[in-house]
C-alpha cells in the first residue's frame, strides 16, 4: 500500500541515527478527504452559479469561481496534511506526527494507555478506513490516527493493549 | 461487615429547600405575596404548612432510608434512590485522596461529611453527613484498607500520628490577602463603573445590577478567602498529606503518598518583596487546589520536599530562559518564561508580574507533546507540553526548536524510566 512516508514526506530527516520508523497514513485517506471536498463544494459552485446567473446576471454568476478556486486549493492542502500525518511504534512509546503550519508531535509511552478505540463511521468504511484513538489519563493528550487500514489499525490496537498491559502504570 | 446508614440529620440538610423557594418568591414580587396572605384564611394557610412539612420531611426521610454505604475489602458502595436506584463502587486502591468537611451547622450538630476522590467521582457520591466520631474513624479504616493493610486488621490500625509541617499565621494571610491585586480592582471598579452608570442612564437598578456581583466578587476574594484559609496546617503522616483549614467551615483533606500530580508555586508581583509564595497543587479527581495559601518562600519549598520526596525546586537562577528571538513571538512576556529539568521534576515558569512555576514529577507525565506555529517555526522555536492525569497541561514555551526536539525526546525517556522508582499505590504494601 503507498503510504504519505513512501510519497515523500521529508520530515525525518533530521532525526538522529536511532531515527523511528515512520508509517505515513493510507492513499485512501486523501482520497476520502478529497472526495469530501469536492462533493461539497462543486455543487455550491454550481448551486451558487446557477441562482446568481438567474437573478443577477451572468458577470455575477462569475462568483461561482470562488468555491471552486477553495476546491482547488484545499485539493493541493489536503495533499501536504496528508502527507504530514506519521506515526511511528517504538519500542516502549508510539509517536505521531502532524500538521503543516501547525505542526505537532506527541509522544506517548505505553504503559500510560488507559483506552484504545478504533472507529469507523459510514463514510470511512466505504473508503475502507479505520481511526485509532489513544486516551491517557490526560484528556489534553490528543493522540490519534485518523485513517487506517482496517486490518492495520486492529493490528495496531491489539499491539497497543498488549504493550499497555505489560507496560502498565496507574496515574 | 454489613451496611451502615448515614446520621439520622442527614433528612434536615435537605428541609430548608422549601423554605428556601417560599421566602425567594417573597422577596421576588413583595407586593403579590402580601395580597396572596390576606386572601388566605388561617385554615389555609396551616393546611399548605403542614403539606410542605410533611412533603419536605417524607422526601428527606426517606432518601435517607434508602441510602446505605458498605466497606468491603477492595471497595466502598453507596446504594442509594428509591425509584432511581445507583449504586456507586470506589475502589480503594484507586484512591487519590480523602476528604473530610464540616460546614458550620454540622459544626454545631456535631456531624461531617466525607467524600472520597477517585477520578470520576463527583458531588453525589459523598456520605452526607456523618457523625464526627465516625467520620474520623472511617476516613482512618478507608486509608489503612487502601493503603494496602491486611483486611482484618484494617479496622484497628487507627489514625495514623500527624507530624505538622507549617501552620498559617492569621495576621500573615490578612497581610497577604490586602496585598493581593484581585478584591482591590474589584473593590475600585464597584465604585467606579456603577456612578459612571448613574450619570448616564439616571437608572438606579443597572447601578445595583453591576455593583452587586462587583462587591460579591470583592467581598469572596478577600473576607471569604480569608474564613476559607484561615487557621491553614499542613500535616504530614503515614497516610500522607494532610491539609486542615477553615473558621466557619472545616475542612480536613488527606492525600496518600504519590497522588500529586503537579504542584505550582505562584508568586504574585506585591508578594515578592516580602518574598512570600503561594503553593497550588492537582490531584487526579480532586477539587481542592490550594497547598499552602501564603508562605515564605523557603517554608513553602520545605514543605514541597516533604511531599515529592526527591524534588528540589529550582531557584530562579537555575532556570533557562527562551533564546532572544522568542521576543517575536510574545514581546516582553517572554522575559516570565523560564524551564529547568532535574532529575525528579520537569518545571516550567511562565508569567512576569504575577510568576507561577509548575513542577512536574516525571513519574506523572502521561504524554508529551511539542507544538509549533507558523510564526514560531519561521523565528526557530517551539512549545513543549507535558500533559498530567489531573487534567493540567504544563508548557514550557519558546524553547529553541533543536532544544525542544531534544527535550520531547528526553523528557518521554524521563517519563517512562520516572515511573520505575515511584512507589506502589498502595503505599504501605
Amino acid at each position: 500500500m503507498e503510504t504519505g512516508t513512501a510519497a515523500g514526506s521529508g520530515g525525518s530527516t533530521g532525526e538522529p541515527d536511532t531515527a523511528p520508523e515512520w508509517t505515513g497514513l493510507p492513499r485512501g485517506v486523501l482520497t476520502m478527504r478529497r472526495m469530501l471536498l469536492v462533493v461539497w463544494l462543486v455543487p455550491l459552485a454550481v448551486a451558487l452559479g446557477v441562482l446568481l446567473g438567474l437573478f443577477a446576471g451572468p458577470v455575477w454568476a462569475a462568483f461561482a469561481a470562488l468555491p471552486l478556486a477553495l476546491a482547488a486549493w484545499g485539493w493541493e492542502l489536503l495533499a501536504r496534511n496528508w502527507r504530514s500525518w506519521k506515526y511511528a511504534e517504538r519500542a516502549d512509546d508510539l509517536l505521531i506526527s502532524r500538521g503543516v503550519l501547525w505542526r505537532e508531535e506527541t509522544i506517548v509511552p505505553y504503559g500510560r494507555m488507559q483506552l484504545v478505540e478504533v472507529t469507523s463511521g459510514p463514510v470511512e468504511r466505504y473508503f475502507g478506513l479505520a481511526g485509532v484513538q489513544l486516551h491517557t489519563a490526560a484528556a489534553a493528550t490528543d493522540a490519534r490516527i485518523p485513517g487506517l487500514d482496517p486490518k492495520e489499525a486492529e493490528r495496531l490496537r491489539d499491539r497497543l493493549t498488549e504493550l499497555g498491559e505489560a507496560r502498565s502504570a496507574g496515574l | 461487615m454489613g451496611e451502615r446508614r448515614l446520621h439520622p440529620v442527614t433528612p434536615l440538610r435537605r428541609a430548608w429547600a422549601p423554605i428556601a423557594i417560599l421566602v425567594g418568591w417573597a422577596f421576588h414580587d413583595p407586593d403579590g405575596t402580601q395580597r396572596r396572605l390576606s386572601e388566605l384564611t388561617a385554615v389555609t394557610l396551616a393546611l399548605g404548612a403542614t403539606a410542605v412539612v410533611i412533603g419536605g420531611a417524607l422526601y428527606g426521610f426517606l432518601s435517607w432510608w434508602f441510602t446505605h454505604f458498605a466497606v468491603t475489602d477492595t471497595e466502598l458502595r453507596i446504594r442509594t434512590g428509591l425509584l432511581f436506584r445507583r449504586t456507586a463502587h470506589i475502589r480503594l486502591d484507586r484512591l487519590q485522596a480523602v476528604d473530610v468537611t464540616q460546614p458550620l451547622a454540622a459544626r454545631i450538630v456535631g456531624v461531617a461529611k466525607l467524600k472520597l476522590d477517585v477520578v470520576g467521582t463527583e458531588k453525589k457520591d459523598e456520605l452526607a453527613y456523618l457523625d464526627e466520631k465516625d467520620a474520623a474513624a472511617l476516613r482512618a479504616e478507608l486509608l489503612a484498607r487502601a493503603a494496602g493493610f491486611a483486611p482484618e486488621t484494617a479496622r484497628e490500625v487507627g489514625e495514623a500520628p500527624v507530624r505538622n509541617l507549617l501552620h498559617v499565621q492569621p495576621r500573615m494571610l490578612a497581610v497577604s490577602l490586602l496585598l493581593t491585586g484581585a478584591p482591590w480592582v474589584l473593590l475600585v471598579a464597584a465604585l467606579v463603573v456603577p456612578t459612571v452608570l448613574w450619570l448616564i442612564t439616571h437608572n438606579a437598578w443597572t447601578v445595583v445590577a453591576t455593583a452587586l456581583p462587583m462587591l460579591g466578587g470583592a467581598f469572596a476574594s478577600s473576607v471569604g478567602r480569608f474564613v476559607a484559609e484561615y487557621d491553614w496546617r499542613v500535616g504530614e503522616s503515614p497516610d500522607g498529606l494532610r491539609i486542615d483549614h477553615g473558621l466557619l467551615d472545616k475542612a480536613h483533606e488527606t492525600v496518600p503518598p504519590g497522588r500529586v500530580q503537579t504542584v505550582r508555586v505562584v508568586e504574585p508581583l506585591l508578594w515578592r518583596r516580602l518574598g512570600w509564595v503561594r503553593v497550588e497543587l492537582d490531584v487526579a479527581g480532586s477539587a481542592n487546589g490550594v497547598l499552602v495559601p501564603v508562605a515564605p518562600r523557603a517554608h513553602a519549598e520545605a514543605v514541597i520536599e516533604r511531599i515529592l520526596p526527591g524534588v528540589r525546586v529550582p531557584a530562579a537562577g537555575e532556570l533557562s530562559l527562551p533564546p532572544a528571538r522568542a521576543a517575536w513571538c510574545v514581546p516582553v512576556w517572554w522575559h516570565g518564561y523560564g524551564l529547568a529539568v532535574t532529575d525528579a521534576v520537569f518545571a516550567a515558569r511562565h508569567g512576569l508580574l504575577r510568576r507561577r512555576l509548575s513542577l512536574v514529577p516525571h513519574a506523572k507525565v502521561q504524554s508529551v507533546r511539542l507544538v509549533q506555529g507558523p510564526w514560531e517555526r519561521f523565528k526557530g522555536v517551539a512549545d513543549v507540553k507535558v500533559d498530567t492525569g489531573a487534567n493540567k497541561t504544563v508548557t514550557a514555551r519558546l524553547r529553541g526548536a533543536e532544544e525542544a526536539v531534544g527535550l520531547l525526546q528526553a523528557q518521554a525517556e524521563r517519563s517512562r524510566t520516572g515511573r520505575r522508582e515511584a512507589r506502589p499505590d498502595r503505599w504501605m504494601a
